[in-house]
């Protein structure tokens, strides 16, 4: 009950003309981001959070602004999964396996409703999830002293890498060069400078906006350029659209599986490590073990559209639910909403919640209110995304780029900013190329001080004794996890991954990079 | 061998970052842990993981030919003075010049590159400047 109430003032602060524009422009900008190919829910948050941050937003607008692009990226995947058999960005890559024999079959406008129909369901039962998982996840985090949030942050980092990494040794060496990033400056606590060289930028620490749109959005641009990818601007105009809402009993015949899927799809979100590629590969494949008894999946079944887009929208809800609850971001883009926070000056966790309630509730209605807008929007005006996708990338990529400019120089007027950032995009399409996940470098630059600052205290507590961080069951429970979390992708990891890609490329016979 | 020279750049890396965390001034105030512990669990992490990189490495990725280098070289260099250049020549012109740049040479061709810079630039400048209030970079003509 008392969630309820909570919930209903949420709706009060996100009820107001400018939060429903935000949500709106949020929504249109971030189905727009996932349908293009090559510009993922985290580059689409990515180049707007320096904007939000200097068009002066408060701490919820910016907020609902920011998720519903996630929530609104993670719907545009879609789109030119099915028309043109190219994911949008990475959870949509399983939609591409029946959407677009549907979409051949001429049922392109059910696929589209359908998948848009599962999204909205995937999302409102995460959030739902959301609400009730939360509040129970902070009455644990309460319990947590600096030892445990140290050993929590171990955690996040050693699953980082997911169940699907191939080299754990790369995602250690991606994590440490965050927080080793994230050690520039002055030392908070005793006040001395750390790696400055004397450089007198440096004095306030690397700028984790800095670094993030520099790593996700110009890494992006020197791709591009690498690969002329003239290819993508193919020709949705030769998909014929066909009708545009699915059949009630098409509907009846999918609800199971779309249930299912979201269930799945959140499970996998909440979970460390997991995110949402993973969250709409189990709901896929769980779904073609249950339910596909004549070997239709594959061929343009339309439940096999529904698991995927309910599973990684559900699974899109899931990840915040770490996020707020502890502060601990599960996956890439919930990282980049931290950062979001972070720079807004809000620190999730457990006191989030208690301290700040209005930000958190406004977020959780907005997500509601920009799930619905998402669904209004998708259906009707769905023709109006596809011809988005007609926009070549060459024009595109240069936009990407000169708007990643402009909010950094708006936050700081500085070239010095823009240097900087030039410099994280070179490393960014370096370690790319290595295959070095970019994800553990910006939660490292997000979370490393806060890491060592939980350390320092834990241990001087204390008096210096270093068995200050396995003094407590918590904690070794929790260093339990982050060894098992670490060591299982060693062994696992290359025969999931391998699964993945091994469906994906059989299935369709097109290249994912 | 893409893997080997990175574990050895990784590794370089990493003590170089141990050696400037050594000679971290401790103030006369600390905690029990000081400014260098931390730091040095890190390089250290960061030293093993390149170890490991460098005895196990992986495939090879694809590195473009030279003349793709030096493509993305260039774009890295137009970028570099873009930023430098953009306080003297002002936000319209500067971003202009490098969104023609970056469009020609992702395959447009060179006329349509120049008209498309120049929406993209005042584009840019109308949403952003003229309607959102942003503070962009003021050439001596004033935009």
């Amino acid at each position: 009950m008392e969630t309820l109430s909570s919930l209903a003032d949420g709706f009060v602060i996100a009820l107001t003309w400018q939060n429903l524009l935000l949500a709106l422009l949020g929504c249109f900008l971030g189905t727009m981001m996932g349908a293009l190919p090559g510009l993922g829910p985290s580059n689409g948050v990515a180049i707007l959070i320096p904007l939000a941050f200097t068009l002066g937003l408060g701490a919820t607008p910016s907020l609902i602004l920011l998720t519903s692009v996630y929530y609104g990226a993670m719907y545009g995947g879609r789109i030119s999964s099915i028309l043109l058999n190219i994911p949008g960005d990475e959870p949509a890559m399983m939609t591409c396996l029946d959407g677009y024999p549907m979409a051949k079959n001429g049922r392109a406008g059910e696929a589209l409703s359908l998948s848009g129909i599962s999204s909205f369901v995937g999302a409102f039962l995460a959030t739902w999830g959301l609400i009730l998982l939360a509040p129970q996840l902070v009455k644990i985090a309460l319990l947590f002293g600096p030892a445990e949030y140290f050993a929590l942050f171990t955690l996040a980092f050693a699953t980082l890498g997911g169940v699907a990494s191939t080299n754990q040794a790369k995602t250690a060496f991606a994590a440490a060069l965050g927080i080793g990033l994230a050690t520039v400056g002055v030392d908070t606590q005793t006040g001395v400078p750390r790696f400055t060289f004397g450089e007198v930028h440096l004095y306030d620490g690397i700028d984790f906006l800095v670094a993030i749109v520099g790593l996700f959005a110009l890494s992006e641009v020197f791709l591009f350029l690498e690969h002329r990818h003239g290819k993508a601007d193919a020709s949705s105009s030769k998909v014929t659209i066909g009708r545009l809402m699915p059949s009630w009993s098409l509907l009846k015949s999918c609800t199971p599986t779309m249930l299912r899927s979201s269930f799945l799809g959140f499970l996998a979100g909440v979970l460390p490590g997991a995110g949402a590629s993973l969250g709409s590969f189990i709901a896929y494949t769980f779904e073609k073990k249950l339910v596909d008894k004549e070997g239709t999946f594959g061929t343009g079944d339309p439940r096999g559209v529904a698991a995927p887009e309910a599973g990684n929208n559900a699974a899109a809800g899931g990840a915040l639910v770490p996020m707020l609850a502890l502060g601990v971001p599960g996956s890439g883009t919930t990282a980049v909403l931290l950062a979001v926070l972070l720079a807004l000056n809000i620190t999730p966790g457990p006191l989030l919640f208690t301290q700040q309630p209005d930000v958190v509730w406004g977020l959780i209605a907005a997500l509601f209110i920009a799930n619905v807008m998402l669904l209004l929007m998708n259906i009707p005006m769905i023709g109006l995304f596809t011809r988005v996708l007609l926009i070549p990338p060459r024009i595109l990529m240069p936009i990407v780029a000169m708007v990643s400019f402009v909010g950094i120089y708006g936050i700081s007027g500085s070239s010095f900013d823009l240097l900087v950032m030039i410099g994280f995009g070179v490393m960014g399409w370096v370690l790319r190329k290595l295959d070095v996940p970019l994800v553990p470098i910006i939660l490292g630059t997000l979370l490393g001080n806060a890491m060592e600052n939980n350390l320092r205290r834990a241990i001087t507590i204390d008096n210096g004794d270093w068995f200050a961080l396995i003094d407590s069951p918590l904690s070794i429970g929790l260093w339990t996890l982050a060894v098992i979390g670490f060591l299982l992708p060693i062994i696992f990891g290359k025969v999931v991954k391998a699964r993945m890609r091994h469906m994906a490329r059989d299935e369709e016979g097109s290249t994912i990079d | 061998m893409s893997d080997r020279i990175f574990g050895a750049v990784g590794l370089i890396l990493a003590l170089g970052y141990a050696w400037a965390a050594l000679i971290i001034e401790e103030s006369f105030l600390s905690d029990a842990v000081g400014p260098k512990a931390f730091p040095l669990i890190i390089a250290a992490v960061l030293g093993l993981s390149s170890l490991v990189i460098f005895f196990k490495p992986d495939t090879a990725p694809h590195w473009p030919a030279l003349p793709r280098l030096m493509e993305v070289g260039a774009a890295i260099l137009v970028m570099i003075l873009y930023a430098i250049l953009l306080p003297e020549l002002g936000f319209v012109i500067a971003t202009a010049l490098a969104a023609t740049y970056l469009t020609w040479r992702l395959g447009t061709r060179p006329v349509s590159s120049v008209v498309s810079g120049c929406l993209t630039s005042l584009g840019i400048y109308a949403v952003f400047h003229l309607v959102l209030g942003l503070s962009l970079a003021r050439g001596p003509l004033g935009f």
